[in-house]
């Protein structure tokens, strides 16, 4: 038996050649073969719905400036939308503005301006539903319901666009980037305002969002869910009405984000719900009224993060355990912990804590003695919300004396054992 | 006035307890700021000394003083000076010198060290509390004719204001913790001035935290104009009525 | 010059005056005279403004004195125990004496003189003995050239000397036309001074005449003396009525 790999057949080898040789071809054919047609008002082509229609696959459409309605836009060829002048789409409060059919479209350049508001539909200024390998970028979506909405479409890029919702009541606000079942999508650069989440995540993996700014949206700033293997970094979540919620999801990595001024009875700067295996590094965390809200949190590690002027630092369900709080900054918070539980399965170690008052013999920059980051007035705080009117009173003051003498609140385990003398240079 | 003014303070610049109390809120300020570099930091002890130091030194410090002015004052009555005159002379004669003593010991490295709203909030927060334990302190001091009785007052206001009160406010949050209780306590925090001093520098120091139980109706209402007017008027009130009530006394007291 | 009105006075419990009506006219010393805790000195300070009286009213040349005060450049006041701020200095009470008033009329300061207090400008109240203190008292009292002078003990603690500049000072004013009030213990002093006599017991006026009058009723030739009888007349005739 003559075995021969077919691969290595001269006659199949010939045939794999040519293969090559005419891919080639078209490849280098290509770009001259792709259209570019004009829009212009008053123009030979006046209407991007016409130009859709004479274009083929591959062409590109230069917009320029002016303001077009036109109803909905579906685009159902691969094609590149190119706006010169940052040309005008308005969707007149009826429509969803494009909606995307095909994979491999680029838009660019526009804005996008009022689309429809439904309960019934998620209507965006760009929507798609497995539109692979869709490009938006430079866009000013403006007063859109939903920004851009995307359904089981992957391997997107969304990259330096500016949302701006109008001011709307909450259920007249969608989200400003909204991904459902989507992967490998890349967000990066984006400025999202107004919105109900800013960006919201459900089933999508795989994903990089970086150095976006997210702020004043209604609910949350970054809203995900059931989305795994993610990676945030570089982003900025400010001002949201309940901040950013991280909820059912397993490894998941945040670097390098601020969390600031997210203040409110409910909002906080992360909020952390069955979260496992991921890990918040090097983030800074201002003036939140919680920085971090933990429940049902599990082998996640907290590193060289910065807590600052928080109300409370770190919320800790009992329901939490096998994290680790490593050589963070803890500085200027109310309390700087909180637990509703004394059960401790949680490593607290190595931190800076500005409310240390121990000493350092030894010179080694460790503090000798533990210290306790759970304050007893917290606990009350915990228990009666209306007490922290009585903060920094000189009761206050006596009850927490009397507390460190005999402690009979404060859970007895729970401390950093290595407290840092000085705080760590995270800048 | 002016002229009873001028050697009130005469009087008191020589006992040299002003100049002290200068120096010792002076020093311990700047020892502060030196030993920590977060100016947040220093803000909290300083708030400590404001709202606890500064009361019970205006208050027994005014007390004491009364009583040993009281040959002057005795003095300028058998001449041809109002009562008025007399009284109102001593009340604003202490309460310069103690303001000029929180100013230069504190207001001076406050400002010099840049510590912005915060520090400023303080500031004031110092002053009025200091004008608020003087009215006190007079108060007091015309209520009895013994000085130890009176000095007893003036203690036994500081300590209801600085302690008691506040334990009868945490017995009413937990009593009520069910119920709304923002505007309910606006109402008791505005009926003791060292709690509205003190919710005052919360909003500076603890924003954060406040928001979560008030939501922004604090924030909202002491950020506003409104509630900069309404949290002075209150402090002008707890300034006016005691020395007001303590004139009355004193216009009809026998010396 | 000075009309005191059914003028009633409590401290407390104690009735300091019961029912006391008067008239001191200018011209005329009044020896102010009577047992310690009588209502003496709580009538004076009545007057001047320092005691405020239950009831009754007080007219100063024509003026009531409630709730007034200026008409107290027309009294000097020279207080039984002169208390002054621990810490100034003669010279600089003085001045503040001086300064206090709006429109100070011409000085009067020969006491300062006769005492030679120029010499001790320099020294602080508190330093001072008793005596010196009086002195300081009296040149205050006169110091303003006041129409009214109330004295209360002037001449006690002083040394013999200092007295009779004193009681010369004292003369010379009574001479002048001015109203004198003096209470004092020593009868010999009020003798040489006083025109008229008011006796003061338990804050009720149990005499009130002229010194004459009561050395003629009397048939002493000195106020002591004559006082002595009068009151053992008034305790006798009180025992009759207590005893009826």
């Amino acid at each position: 038996m003559n075995i021969r790999s077919p691969l290595l057949s001269p006659h199949k080898m010939k045939d794999y050649i040519r293969y090559i040789f005419q891919s080639i071809f078209i490849l280098l054919l290509f770009p001259v073969a792709a259209n570019k047609i004009v829009v212009q008002q008053g123009g030979k082509v006046s209407s991007i719905k016409a130009a859709l229609e004479q274009a083929n696959p591959g062409d590109t459409i230069l917009v320029k400036a002016g303001t077009y309605r036109e109803g909905n836009i579906l685009i159902a060829k691969s094609v590149t939308l190119l706006g010169e002048g940052k040309p005008v789409v308005d969707g007149d409060y009826k429509v969803e503005v494009f909606t995307v059919e095909a994979e491999r479209v680029t838009i660019e350049g526009f804005q996008i301006a009022n689309s429809g508001v439904s309960s019934m539909k998620d209507l965006a200024g760009i929507g798609s539903m497995n539109g692979h390998y869709l490009i938006v970028r430079k866009n000013d979506f403006v007063g859109t319901f939903f920004g851009v909405h995307l359904s089981g479409t992957n391997h997107v890029v969304i990259e330096q666009n500016t949302f701006k919702a109008l001011l709307r009541s909450d259920h007249e606000t969608g989200n400003g980037i909204h991904l459902w079942q989507c992967a490998n999508a890349t967000i990066t650069n984006n400025t999202i305002r107004g919105h109900r989440d800013g960006i919201y995540f459900e089933f999508v993996t795989n994903s990089i969002i970086s150095g976006n700014t997210s702020e004043s949206n209604h609910r949350y700033g970054l809203h995900f869910m059931f989305s795994h293997d993610d990676e945030y970094r570089n982003n900025i979540f400010r001002d949201n009405g309940a901040g950013v919620a991280v909820m059912y999801t397993k490894n998941v990595t945040m670097i390098n984000n601020i969390f600031d001024r997210n203040w409110g009875p409910t909002a906080y700067g992360l909020l952390l719900k069955d979260i496992r295996d991921s890990r918040v590094e090097g983030n800074r965390f201002e003036q939140n009224t919680i920085a971090i809200y933990m429940e049902g949190t599990s082998r996640t590690e907290f590193k060289r993060n910065i807590f600052i002027r928080n109300g409370w630092a770190i919320k800790l369900q009992a329901s939490c355990d096998d994290n680790t709080f490593t050589e963070n900054n803890f500085k200027s918070n109310t309390f700087d912990l909180a637990t509703n539980g004394t059960m401790v399965l949680n490593t607290i170690s190595r931190n800076y804590w500005d409310k240390y008052q121990g000493y350092d013999l030894n010179k080694d920059g460790i503090g000798d003695i533990p210290f306790r980051p759970v304050n007893m007035y917290a606990m009350v705080v915990e228990r009666i919300p209306t007490a922290v009117l009585l903060w920094r009173s000189f009761l206050v003051f006596l009850m927490d004396r009397a507390e460190k003498v005999f402690p009979a609140v404060t859970p007895e385990n729970l401390k950093d054992d290595y407290p840092s003398m000085k705080p760590y240079d995270l800048s | 006035m002016t002229r009873v003014i001028k050697y009130v303070f005469y009087d008191i610049l020589r006992t040299r307890f002003i100049l002290l109390y200068t120096a010792f809120l002076l020093l311990s300020t700047l020892a502060m700021f030196q030993l920590d570099t977060d100016t947040g930091k220093v803000i909290l002890s300083l708030m400590n000394i404001v709202l606890m130091v500064v009361p019970l030194v205006s208050i027994v410090f005014s007390t004491i003083h009364f009583y040993n002015s009281y040959e002057f004052i005795e003095l300028m009555l058998s001449q041809p000076v109002n009562r008025r005159v007399v009284f109102l002379g001593e009340y604003f004669a202490v309460a310069i010198s103690l303001c000029f003593s929180f100013t230069i010991g504190v207001g001076v490295p406050v400002v010099f060290y840049d510590t912005g709203a915060s520090g400023f909030t303080l500031l004031y927060t110092g002053l009025m509390l200091t004008l608020v334990f003087v009215s006190m302190a007079f108060l007091s001091s015309v209520l009895t004719r013994d000085k130890a009785k009176a000095i007893g007052v003036a203690l036994l206001f500081w300590f209801y204001f600085s302690l008691i009160y506040d334990g009868l406010l945490m017995w009413i949050i937990y009593s009520f913790m069910d119920y709304p209780l923002e505007k309910v306590t606006l109402a008791l925090v505005s009926l003791n001035p060292v709690d509205l001093a003190r919710i005052l520098m919360l909003l500076q120091l603890d924003i954060s935290a406040l928001m979560g139980y008030t939501g922004a109706f604090y924030k909202d209402f002491f950020g506003s104009s409104l509630g900069l007017i309404f949290s002075s008027v209150i402090l002008m009130l707890w300034i006016v009525l005691p020395v007001w009530g303590a004139l009355r006394i004193f216009k009809r007291k026998d010396l | 010059m000075i009309s005191v009105k059914e003028l009633k006075k409590r401290f407390g419990k104690l009735e300091a005056l019961k029912e006391v009506s008067a008239e001191f006219t200018s011209g005329k010393s009044y020896a102010l005279i009577g047992p310690n805790g009588s209502g003496k000195t709580t009538l004076i300070k009545s007057v001047l403004g320092m005691v405020i009286p239950t009831s009754g009213e007080i007219w100063v040349d024509g003026e009531n004195v409630r709730n007034h005060w200026s008409y107290r450049e027309k009294i000097g006041y020279m207080p039984q125990i002169g208390r002054y701020p621990d810490n100034m200095r003669i010279g600089q009470l003085l001045d503040m004496m001086k300064n206090i008033r709006k429109n100070p009329p011409i000085l009067d300061e020969e006491l300062i003189e006769a005492f030679k207090l120029e010499q001790m400008l320099d020294k602080r109240m508190h330093t001072l003995s008793g005596g010196t203190r009086q002195k300081v008292s009296a040149a205050l009292a006169f110091l303003f050239n006041p129409p009214v002078l109330f004295l209360d003990e002037p001449t006690a603690g002083l040394d013999p000397v200092s007295v009779e500049i004193l009681k010369d000072k004292i003369l010379k004013e009574k001479e002048a036309g001015k109203l004198l009030i003096i209470t004092s213990h020593i009868m010999s002093d009020l003798d040489d001074l006083a025109t008229e006599v008011l006796y003061l017991q338990e804050g009720l006026i149990r005499y009130n005449d002229t010194i004459a009058e009561l050395k003629d009723i009397t048939g002493e030739q000195r106020l002591g003396k004559a006082m002595a009888k009068m009151i053992r007349s008034l305790e006798k005739s009180r025992q009759v009525a207590i005893g009826n």
